[in-house]
């Protein structure tokens, strides 16, 4: 039994169901909008783990990073009539470079500062793209952002294939923060999080490590943030709000922050949850507002987290039981 | 030079008020080590509360003010006692996000109860005075006033009481104030009173000016954690000359730059100083 639920099974029926779900609902383009609407916000939050969740510094500007993302693909592809695809990638280098910029003098800062900081640049950031009308189109916002350009015969006029091509993306980004969290790197962000201190006297390189996770980190938000203009083929300055910000921090809190699979968690069900409340919108934080801060003090790891933690207590009792006369050292600090 | 001397008055009206909530701000961080992010929501709640008690009971501006201190304090409290208390012990980046629960959840609170139009709040000082080409509403004297007033109050407060003395002996070491005996409950529970108290003077007196409404609170607590920052997380004579300093700025800003760009001066403002000096340009050894 063990065998068949192990992690890959999941994790391929979890594939394969994303696959397949747009051939159950191929009529219902509004739950499929959500479905898409809700893997780009997942790639957004995974950004955020990176920084927050692994190299623990809350980043507070990444709705703005997300904006940027988002405005930059709808400039280049409404101003300038550019191939979609390059302004995709260029989208995405734009906001890592704006990542790495702030994220250079970002990072001198630390803890509170730090998020300070993060959140009154991307409170600045909103207010450049609410004011700038030249470049942005102020609040009236951009208008008529494109479709993807088709690759050979593939195109993206149906909802369907943009949940495919978000997919796509959304699996890439997945893989791609696995294979961070699970290297070398990742131990190294991890040690940063838990001790900057004791990270720098193991002859960490803190400086280049948090600005490179930064900049990862950020170019996740950027992605998501071009895939939303592309989406929803307009954009306004409320991308860049600071109640966006939260939103994602929401999410990520209550998936499981310093988790692999707590941001898809997290924010499919929140997303999800937003649309059952969709008649009370203006007073759901109500209740998200109040469960975002009892997860904090009582499950601080999030859903995932605490399955984890009850899935390894369940385990432990088990263990001293079996060997109760021959291992008199306590399971958890072996496995610790 | 009458246009300058008026952007003088009017950066001081600002600038009192960023120093009210400043004030409630650092002394927080001061002793909890805590950016209270949920401060802003404190300062909404104030707001509403003096409008409210005014409108429903036809009583003065002033007790309604009395009330909504008394009102604000105690939810700041509560706060401290329910959310930030059992957060003591974990990693900082919980509090901030508690903090940001908060938020959204007194916003929505707001919302639900007085809905979400811009009100206007009505008081007996809405007369103009002229003073040597200057001319002012009483309430923006009155904002001044009263700030000096209650800065005053507070510093003979925080120096000459025991209860205060345990205050500034907390910011200045946790470990040497607990040695001598004082009780951390005590002091953080008064020092989470004593900011919602400011965060409700500050609002009462701000909302004749700017309007009721239910994002009131985002941009002066933003302005707030530049105040703080700029004068040293903790510093209280610092909050008080960057919080006027700051709406000098603003105001000369808005006359002679553009008054579109206003908000993002005080943005710009502490970027370039976190950029210079990462820790705040008065900062004293908080960390």
């Amino acid at each position: 039994m063990d065998k068949i639920f192990n992690h890959r099974t999941l994790i391929a029926l979890l594939i394969v169901f994303a696959l397949v779900f747009p051939l159950i609902y191929a009529d219902n383009r509004y739950v499929l909008h959500v479905m898409t609407i809700g893997f780009i916000f997942t790639i957004s939050v995974y950004g955020m783990n990176i920084i927050a969740g692994f190299t623990g510094q809350l980043s507070l500007a990444h709705a703005g990073f997300f904006a940027i993302g988002a405005y930059s693909l709808g400039i280049l592809t409404t101003r300038t009539e550019m191939n979609f695809w390059l302004a995709l990638l260029l989208a995405v280098l734009i906001t890592s470079a704006a990542g790495l910029l702030l994220g250079a003098i970002a990072l001198r800062t630390k803890e509170h500062f730090f998020a300070i900081y993060t959140l009154i640049v991307g409170y600045l950031i909103y207010l450049l793209i609410d004011k700038w009308d030249g470049l942005t189109g102020g609040v009236r916002g951009l208008i008529g952002i494109p479709i993807p350009d088709p690759i050979g015969p593939l195109n993206f006029e149906s909802a369907t294939a943009m949940y495919y091509l978000v997919l796509f993306f959304l699996l890439l980004s997945i893989f791609i923060a696995v294979r961070i969290v699970r290297s070398l790197t990742g131990r190294t962000y991890i040690a940063i999080r838990n001790s900057e201190e004791l990270a720098q006297t193991l002859g960490i390189n803190t400086k280049v490590n948090k600005l490179v996770s930064f900049v990862i980190s950020v170019a996740y938000a950027g992605l998501a943030g071009a895939l939303y203009a592309s989406l929803t083929r307009f954009i306004g300055p409320d991308v860049a709000s600071t109640n966006m910000v939260f939103n994602f921090l929401m999410y990520l809190i209550v998936g499981g922050i310093g988790t692999l699979s707590g941001p898809l968690v997290g924010t499919m069900l929140f997303v999800w949850l937003e649309q059952f409340l969709r008649s009370y919108q203006e007073y759901h934080l109500l209740i998200f507002g109040p469960i975002l801060v009892i997860m904090v003090i009582f499950f601080p790891t999030g859903i995932v987290g605490g399955f984890y933690r009850i899935k390894a207590r369940l385990q432990q009792k088990k263990v001293p039981k079996d060997n109760k006369y021959f291992n008199p050292v306590p399971v958890k600090s072996t496995k610790k | 030079m009458d246009l300058f001397l008026q952007q003088v008055f009017n950066g001081l009206t600002l600038g009192s008020v960023y120093t009210l909530v400043a004030i409630g701000l650092t002394l927080v961080f001061g002793i909890l080590h805590i950016p209270n992010f949920a401060h802003g929501a404190l300062y909404l709640v104030g707001g509403y509360v003096t409008l409210m008690v005014m409108s429903a009971t036809g009583v003065h501006y002033f007790i309604a003010i009395i009330a909504s201190i008394i009102v604000v304090a105690a939810l700041a409290v509560l706060m401290e006692r329910l959310v930030f208390h059992p957060l003591r012990d974990s990693p900082p980046i919980h509090d901030k996000i508690a903090a940001i629960g908060l938020v959204l959840f007194f916003e929505a609170l707001v919302q639900l109860v007085w809905g979400t139009e811009y009100l206007r709040m009505l008081t007996p000082f809405d007369n103009n005075i002229s003073v040597a080409g200057v001319s002012m509403t009483s309430q923006r004297l009155l904002v001044i006033a009263v700030t000096v007033v209650v800065v005053f109050l507070l510093t003979l407060f925080l120096k000459k009481t025991m209860m205060g003395a345990s205050i500034l002996a907390m910011a200045q070491n946790r470990e040497g104030a607990f040695l001598v005996g004082i009780n951390a409950n005590k002091v953080a529970m008064m020092t989470f009173a004593i900011s919602g108290a400011l965060a409700a003077i500050a609002a009462s007196l701000a909302s004749p000016i700017n309007l009721v409404f239910p994002a009131m609170g985002h941009l002066v607590i933003l302005k707030a954690f530049v105040v703080v920052i700029i004068g040293g997380m903790g510093s209280i004579p610092g909050a008080i000359i960057a919080g006027l300093v700051l709406g000098l700025t603003e105001s000369m800003g808005a006359t002679y730059i553009s008054n579109d760009y206003k908000d993002m001066i005080a943005f710009l403002l502490l970027i370039v100083i976190m950029t210079v000096r990462p820790k705040g340009l008065f900062a004293k050894g908080v960390y």
